[in-house]
């Protein structure tokens, strides 16, 4: 019965929709350098939401405040309306949320397929079988090659992930990443490092993976801000400078003054 | 199609089968006793290597564990009178036992931490084992009962003795390999390639370290409860620090991460120990000149750096 309403609530455009994420209030301090200051942000369901900034903005401790790799100093994180600010960095993932990482991170020693196939033992009982062979596992092959495929990454199945080149180990991460199925997904500057044909295949693939989740993402590449996102926050010294679409983002003053910086005297 | 993920290919086969047979054939040709004192102490090492190998966890205090089931074992066996299964079956508990808690302190800190408490640990352990009275302080425990296996054959047959040892290696070596490649090691892997990633992905990767944690000090337990029963035998070196770096150097001469390299290692460190002990040479100063040079001329260890010929040989072969 409540899942039937709850349900019909979704489903129905009606009412104020509750974003994906909510932080309220959030500041951040290391050793008394304030890395995020008293912030308040809204991530809405169903959109791709960027978060850019200068550097030393705040952006990836953003990022750790919400996945919970780092405690908030204070304020409140909510997540599908629950509060999730005392929760554990694996909690989060489990509750749907999982994030990639600034350098690409992968299981070097790992197969292509294991790295995909290690996300999808999550959903397994077993995790603590040291008696069960890694045989048993096979059964997850077709699904991560299914995964591999959507990446463009079906000719490296076997090959170990520290062997691909930059861009293929990014495309391998997102992979993991899709894998767990996340409700928000998490990127901290897909792009970076990325020659401009993987930056375009890139593009695509969030825009497809996007159609049916969340995304917030920290990046560099304007012109991948541009073309992908729904709304915009740029930050600056741990606050919030501005806030928007792109069109609106970018002739707002404040944000021009800390991109170009204040040589117009 | 081909199977690339089958465990054994024909060289490891071979390997294996040449291993059977010279371990076989060794006690026939080599004085048992010192057969059974390698195979004790590469048990330890293959356990050791369990945590550093599959986990990157490396731990600078796992005498602890072998010293407490040596003694524990002894204790059993010469007070008690227990059977030497059950002897070993309460070294093992007690040394798994001791691991939880000590890995429940130790895995929240990661590198030179990580070893650091370890160490302390250890030291603690050592410390308890020349206080407490039934450890018998700087004497240690003589005399330990040998027993028989089964009920059946005495293990003052150093014949028995060796065969014994070997099929508890053997059966410890299988049960290792098997958790390195199980379900659970799996995640093992992803967490030490890469811990953040392998949290951010939902796995609670200080349960599964702990885990890992556990088996090797169990498994370093059943060394130590075995080699104090065969040496009749359990003295303060058994938990002394030097004991600890003994086995780090075991496993990292032979091959770290490897299954057989801590065998190796600990082959060529107890037979220098051995046939040096009467040579008038300082032992610890040829053993440390051996190590500088395995890490100056092969730094995968002896075993890894003779999968790493193959692995060359292979890929020349295949163009």
């Amino acid at each position: 019965m409540d899942n039937h309403c709850m349900a019909a609530n979704a489903g129905g455009e009606t009412g104020v929709r509750e974003p994906i994420l909510r932080m309220q209030g959030v500041r951040k301090t290391f050793a008394g350098f304030v890395a995020v200051r008293d912030l308040n942000l809204d991530v809405e369901r169903g959109t791709i939401h960027a978060l850019i900034g200068p550097n030393g903005a705040g952006k990836t401790t953003v990022f750790n405040l919400v996945t919970k790799f780092h405690q908030p100093t204070s304020g409140r994180i909510t997540f599908n309306g629950q509060d999730i600010t005392a929760k554990s960095p694996s909690d989060i993932a489990r509750l749907g949320m999982v994030r990639s990482f600034q350098i690409s991170a992968v299981f070097a020693s790992m197969s292509a397929l294991d790295n995909v196939r290690v996300a999808l033992q999550r959903f397994r009982g077993d995790n603590f079988a040291f008696w069960k062979s890694d045989r048993t596992l096979r059964s997850l092959d077709d699904r991560a090659r299914e995964l591999l495929a959507d990446v463009g990454l079906d000719d490296a199945r076997d090959r170990k992930a520290a062997e691909l080149p930059y861009g293929r180990r990014r495309a391998l991460e997102l992979a993991t990443t899709l894998a767990l199925d996340p409700e928000l997904l998490l990127l901290d500057e897909p792009m970076a490092g990325m020659g401009h044909e993987d930056v375009d295949r890139t593009s695509a693939l969030i825009r497809r993976v996007a159609k049916d989740r969340t995304v917030l993402m920290v990046e560099h590449n304007l012109s991948v801000v541009a073309d992908l996102s729904d709304r915009i926050t740029v930050l600056a010294r741990g606050e919030i400078l501005s806030e928007g679409t792109y069109a609106q983002v970018s002739k707002d003053p404040a944000v021009i003054e800390a991109y170009v910086g204040t040589d117009h005297d | 199609m081909k199977d690339a993920r089958a465990s054994f290919d024909p060289v490891t086969l071979a390997a294996i089968a040449a291993a059977a047979v010279l371990l076989v054939g060794a006690p026939f040709v080599f004085y048992p006793l010192f057969l059974t004192k390698v195979l004790c102490y590469a048990l330890f090492a293959c356990a050791f290597n369990l945590l550093l190998g599959s986990c990157g966890l490396l731990s600078f205090g796992h005498a602890a564990y072998f010293g407490t089931a040596a003694y524990v074992a002894g204790h059993a066996a010469k007070v008690w009178g227990l059977p030497f299964e059950a002897c070993l079956a309460l070294g093992v508990m007690a040394s798994a036992a001791l691991g939880a808690v000590f890995g429940y302190i130790s895995i929240r800190r990661q590198g030179i931490y990580f070893a650091m408490i370890t160490l302390a640990l250890a030291q603690m352990i050592y410390f308890l084992a020349l206080q407490l009275p039934f450890t018998g302080a700087e004497d240690g425990l003589t005399a330990i009962p040998r027993g028989k296996v089964l009920g059946l054959f005495s293990l003052d047959d150093p014949l028995v003795l060796y065969f014994t040892t070997l099929c508890l290696f053997v059966g410890a070596l299988m049960l290792i390999h098997r958790i390195t490649h199980s379900t659970f090691g799996q995640i093992l892997r992803a967490i030490r390639d890469n811990e953040p990633r392998a949290i951010s992905l939902g796995f609670e990767a200080n349960r599964f370290k702990l885990q890992a944690f556990v088996l090797s000090a169990a498994l370093v337990g059943l060394a130590g409860a075995n080699k104090a029963i065969a040496f009749k035998l359990a003295t303060l070196t058994d938990v002394h620090w030097s004991t600890s770096g003994s086995v780090i150097l075991m496993t990292l001469l032979g091959g770290l991460g490897t299954l057989l390299g801590p065998f190796v290692g600990a082959l060529v460190v107890v037979t220098l120990e051995n046939y040096l002990a009467d040579s008038g040479l300082p032992i610890q100063a040829v053993i440390g000149g051996i190590f500088i040079l395995c890490i100056l001329l092969f730094r995968r260890g002896i075993v890894g750096e003779a999968q790493g010929w193959v692995e060359t040989l292979r890929r020349r072969r295949a163009g």
